[in-house]
């Protein structure tokens, strides 16, 4: 690996201006598990690396309102065993458990995962049905951008070369939603997931939250499949059911998917009607006390 | 190129006795590790964190020496299969692993072992099922898991 200098900055202020004045030539350091491996392979090289986890603070994991609030540092093992995160974002454990392996996930975090923008990837599908914000700090200040915002193509996001993402605020589903994530792969990454949420009233769908992620560059919502499931009643959509049926053909349609190592166009738009509805069915399964 | 960096002193804990390196940023963990210290048993193989070969215990985790940077050993503690093997502690899981013969080439072994110390460590008595899912990102191209599984439940029906 090309020789890089270590910046250890003790205020996001400093690290942010650390990045500003490197213009380009520095990047942020928290786990590296996907950042080393492109400057191990001289796919990027950076003069700077600066070094997020020394920053004190970034790595907890806390409440606020109705939100979990995940600092910048939080490795995915810290937040698949953070006792807030099991208890009221159980979903989310669960997917942290699934991502890569122990050792990248006793090493990286889930911030640096969402910055990496690595389309092959679970949580940015999932927090998208949690409809997560994410601070992000630069030089003069902070702002809020939902994370559906950040990611703008393959390994490109929407962040200011100044700027780093301080914390991931993924608010609670309320009591009633049941949520399910689906993913499917025989690669070390994946190559399809699927997260879907649905509140139910009464046994309706009064909404639902459905995001495809690891087809198409960027994860998305899937606003059509969703509309096609509000006002269905439950009892209904069982396997095979029209309003499922209809739901996952949309999300194929919608899914604008790529040929990649992972597969052609043809065969992931057929995953993504095959797990579309069994994520839903899954999801329905639930008891609906809130995620599960 | 970059001025290369002042190379960094890291104090740390290796094998339980305190030891200083110096080394550079870019430095991984595996090189510190075999270079510096001679400690041969930890293995690069695939070199992208998927294959489990170089798997050493920082703080008792489990983590991929061949790309995690040797300074975040910083005042944390190493263990490696060779401070693993000179533990007393250690004998049932190297017994099990003797007695069901979970090896053959032996070099997923080390990382095996290790990965097997941070479950037991956690879990002195986990299902087969938690053990496969604690041990899947270990891969073996020989013995294959099932020798495996039943080393590490073996190991932990004895240590109880």
């Amino acid at each position: 690996m090309r020789p890089f200098r270590l910046h250890e900055p003790t205020t996001v202020h400093e690290a942010a201006s650390a990045l500003a004045a490197a213009g380009g030539g520095a990047a942020l350091y928290a786990g590296g598990t996907e950042l080393l491996l492109a400057m191990k392979s001289g796919l990027l090289a950076y003069d700077t690396l600066i070094n997020v986890k020394s920053i004190p603070g970034l790595e907890a994991v806390s409440a606020d309102n109705g939100s979990v609030v995940i600092g910048a540092s939080a490795t995915h093992t810290a937040v698949e065993h953070d006792p807030l995160v099991r208890e009221r974002l159980p979903l989310l454990s669960e997917v942290e458990h699934g991502v890569a392996n122990l050792r990248v996930r006793n090493v990286g975090t889930l911030a640096g995962n969402l910055c990496f923008a690595e389309p092959h990837s679970d949580p940015a599908t999932l927090l998208l049905v949690y409809e997560a914000e994410l601070d992000v700090a630069g030089p003069s200040g902070s702002r809020r951008i939902a994370v559906g915002d950040l990611q703008t193509g393959s390994y490109e996001t929407s962040l200011e070369p100044d700027e780093l993402l301080t914390a991931v605020r993924v608010p609670v589903l309320q009591a009633g939603v049941r949520a399910a994530y689906s993913k499917f792969g025989y690669h070390h990454r994946p190559t399809l997931g699927i997260a879907a949420a649905l509140a139910v009233v009464d046994g309706v769908v009064t909404d639902a939250r459905l995001a495809l992620g690891c087809v198409s560059p960027v994860a998305r919502r899937l606003p059509r499949s969703e509309d096609v499931l509000r006002g269905e009643r439950i009892d209904g959509l069982t396997e095979g059911a029209s309003a499922l049926r209809e739901a996952s053909r949309l999300a194929s349609e919608d899914a604008d998917t790529v040929e990649d190592m992972h597969g052609g166009v043809d065969y992931k738009e057929h995953l993504v009607r095959v797990f579309l509805e069994r994520t839903l069915l899954r999801a329905l399964a639930q008891n609906g006390g809130g995620d599960a | 190129m970059p001025e290369a960096q002042a190379a960094m002193a890291v104090e740390f804990e290796l094998n339980g006795a305190p030891v200083e390196a110096t080394v550079e940023p870019q430095t991984p963990l595996i090189d510190m590790l075999r270079e510096r210290f001679g400690l041969t048993g930890t293995k690069r193989s695939c070199d992208v964190q998927v294959c489990g070969a170089c798997t050493v215990l920082l703080d008792g985790a489990p983590v991929s020496s061949c790309t995690v940077p040797a300074f975040e050993a910083r005042g944390r503690a190493v263990l490696t299969v060779e401070g693993f093997a000179a533990d007393e502690g250690s004998s049932p899981l190297i017994e099990a692993f003797v007695n069901n013969a979970a090896f053959q080439c032996g070099f997923c072994t080390p990382g095996m072992l290790l990965a097997a110390k941070s479950l037991l460590d956690a879990d002195p008595a986990p299902s087969e099922d938690a053990i496969k899912d604690y041990m899947r990102g270990n891969v073996c191209r020989c013995t294959g898991y099932k020798k495996i599984v039943e080393a590490v439940h073996e190991a932990a029906e004895a240590s109880r």
